[in-house]
């Protein structure tokens, strides 16, 4: 394709969903908005079919609701910041040109659901942000003050731990624990930190709340598809002339994604992160982008023929041994085997045969692991050897 | 006590919830937490010094193993890999004339691989404590790496 036909085309698509970086009054929608009762931004915030865009993809109006219907005295509002994922960069950008979007956010579920303090968990590895965000938080904590509105909002700082983007994780550190994630249930909508209500929300998913109210929920929702509505900020790096951060809409093939974004040689992209599947050229046509075909946080990360998918893979298995928090027996052996015997097979210390063994490993790890850590591990591990199974072994 | 704790708590607190900010001021203050260090904040906050440890060790940013003054984290995952952070790792190798997670002899740099710094669609990227720096060649990273270096006046690379 010529390329000022993907210019064409990649302008058209960005036409279609124009609400994350759109400049706002956002004192004017939070004026509004606590203007008006609790019960009507959960039904606006429900009926907008907004669902999480970390990458799980949880209703968010259900998640409001379930903390605003929930006993508790004290309640909180957290912002993941904790962007970890391998191939994800949005939150940074977000955080960066539209910081007063996510805090009056924040501010719109404390009203929503009663929370009195919120906290940002910014990762470390963004710690040049944070006193920007400090000196946002303080100007918003004056402006409440000022109207009366009992919200307080908080900056804490990671020190580097992937897994403290688990949000049961998150709360652990913030109480000043190690980042293990906690069994579930308890959620977090109703126990969260220090034991009560929490919402805690991606960045990009509080910013939209934001375009939600401002732009009204039937807007939000004429966006994208039935199963994915609304905008989606994407991360795309890798093998692309085109790398960078993009609002796209959902619900678009992943054909049409590599015409545009490809560099004309794309053998496979890795949708979701490192935790995501990997999908080969020969899918492309028939693979959706949204909660209906591969659900995404919104990273991309496109290999062209000349990579080597057993480089890729193993670069994956070392992010996850490392980053494993050691808890549980099936995430902390489960990532060191599978990096050893991968290795194991590419130098002949094992038959190929080995690598099916390798692949029912992945599958007891989805089931047994404590978190989403070790459990969606299969989704690399298996796509990556059951596309490019010669490439690993020979 | 240790003048810097002291420090720390004034403006953090000494609630459960405080440990882990009071570690990062005092990691920012001293380059790491030594096991006397580590001992003292069990002491304030009324903890074991094993759940000290604990904590400590679990966080990659908390280091309790003695470290330069700038810590280079190079970022070494998978858009960092394919747009060529190993030609930049060999050349920092080179000017520190030290091995990836180790430390020069004047304590001035620790040269570190680290997981995604979120920066893939500029990489190789590369933290100098809290700065960022992308899109490096390895003329570009050594560059940077003499600027520190000039700025001590003390330490000579190559």
């Amino acid at each position: 394709m010529k390329s000022e036909e993907i210019s064409r085309r990649l302008a058209e698509l960005e036409q279609k969903v124009t609400l994350m970086f759109k400049s706002i009054d956002c004192t004017k929608v939070v004026g509004d908005v606590l203007m008006e009762c609790p019960e009507t931004i959960l039904s606006k915030v429900t009926s907008s079919g907004l669902s999480g865009r970390g990458g799980a993809g949880f209703p968010t109006g259900i998640k409001w609701k379930g903390a605003a219907e929930a006993e508790g005295g004290m309640k909180y509002v957290i912002c993941n910041a904790d962007e970890g994922e391998p191939g994800t960069f949005k939150d940074r950008q977000i955080l960066h040109v539209q910081p007063d979007k996510v805090i009056s956010g924040m501010i719109i579920c404390a009203h929503a659901i009663g929370a009195r303090e919120g906290y940002i968990y910014l990762r470390g590895e963004y710690n040049f942000l944070l006193k920007k965000l400090i000196s946002r938080c303080e100007y918003w904590n004056d402006y409440l003050k000022k109207k009366g509105f009992d919200f307080t909002l908080f900056v804490r700082s990671g020190s580097g731990a992937y897994v403290c983007g688990e949000e049961t994780a998150l709360i652990e550190s913030m109480e000043g624990k190690r980042g293990e994630p906690r069994n579930k249930p308890p959620l977090p909508v109703t126990s969260g930190y220090k034991g009560c209500p929490t919402v805690i929300n991606n960045v990009e998913t509080l910013a939209y709340t934001v375009m939600i109210m401002s732009e009204g929920p039937e807007y939000f929702r004429s966006i994208g598809t039935k199963d994915s509505m609304g905008g989606k900020v994407f991360s795309i790096s890798g093998d692309s002339p085109r790398k960078g951060v993009y609002e796209l809409p959902l619900g678009m093939t992943l054909h049409e994604f590599v015409d545009i974004f490809g560099d004309g040689d794309t053998k496979a992209v890795q949708v979701g992160g490192s935790s995501g599947t990997c999908v080969p050229r020969k899918h492309f046509a028939d693979t959706i982008i949204g909660f209906e075909g591969v659900p995404t946080g919104g990273s991309m990360i496109i290999f062209n023929s000349s990579r080597s998918m057993y480089h890729v893979l193993r670069n994956y298995l070392e992010f996850f041994q490392e980053e494993s928090c050691g808890q549980c027996t099936p995430c902390r052996v489960g990532c060191q085997q599978l990096l050893k015997g991968l290795e194991a097979i590419k130098t002949g210390k094992r038959p190929h045969s080995y690598l099916d063994k390798l692949r029912s490993l992945a599958i007891t790890m989805s089931v047994s692991s404590k978190c989403s850590l070790g459990q969606s591990l299969v989704n690399p591990f298996n796509s990556i050897t059951g596309h490019f199974r010669e490439e690993v072994c020979y | 006590m240790n003048n810097n704790i002291f420090e720390a708590i004034k403006i953090h607190g000494k609630n459960r919830e405080d440990l882990i900010p009071v570690m990062q001021y005092l990691v920012a203050k001293e380059n790491w937490l030594s096991p006397e260090l580590m001992k003292e904040i069990a002491d304030v906050f009324g903890i074991s010094h094993a759940e000290v440890y604990g904590v400590a060790s679990f966080y990659s940013f908390i280091n309790i193993e003695p470290c330069g003054k700038y810590i280079i984290r190079l970022c070494k995952t998978i858009s960092c890999d394919m747009s060529g952070k190993i030609a930049i790792l060999e050349r920092l190798k080179k000017i520190l004339k030290i091995e990836a997670g180790e430390t020069t002899h004047d304590n001035l740099f620790t040269l570190q691989q680290t997981n995604c710094l979120g920066w893939c669609h500029k990489g190789p990227a590369m933290l100098v404590n809290d700065d960022v720096y992308t899109e490096l060649t390895p003329d570009k990273a050594e560059q940077i790496i003499r600027e520190y270096a000039d700025r001590e006046k003390q330490y000579c690379i190559i």
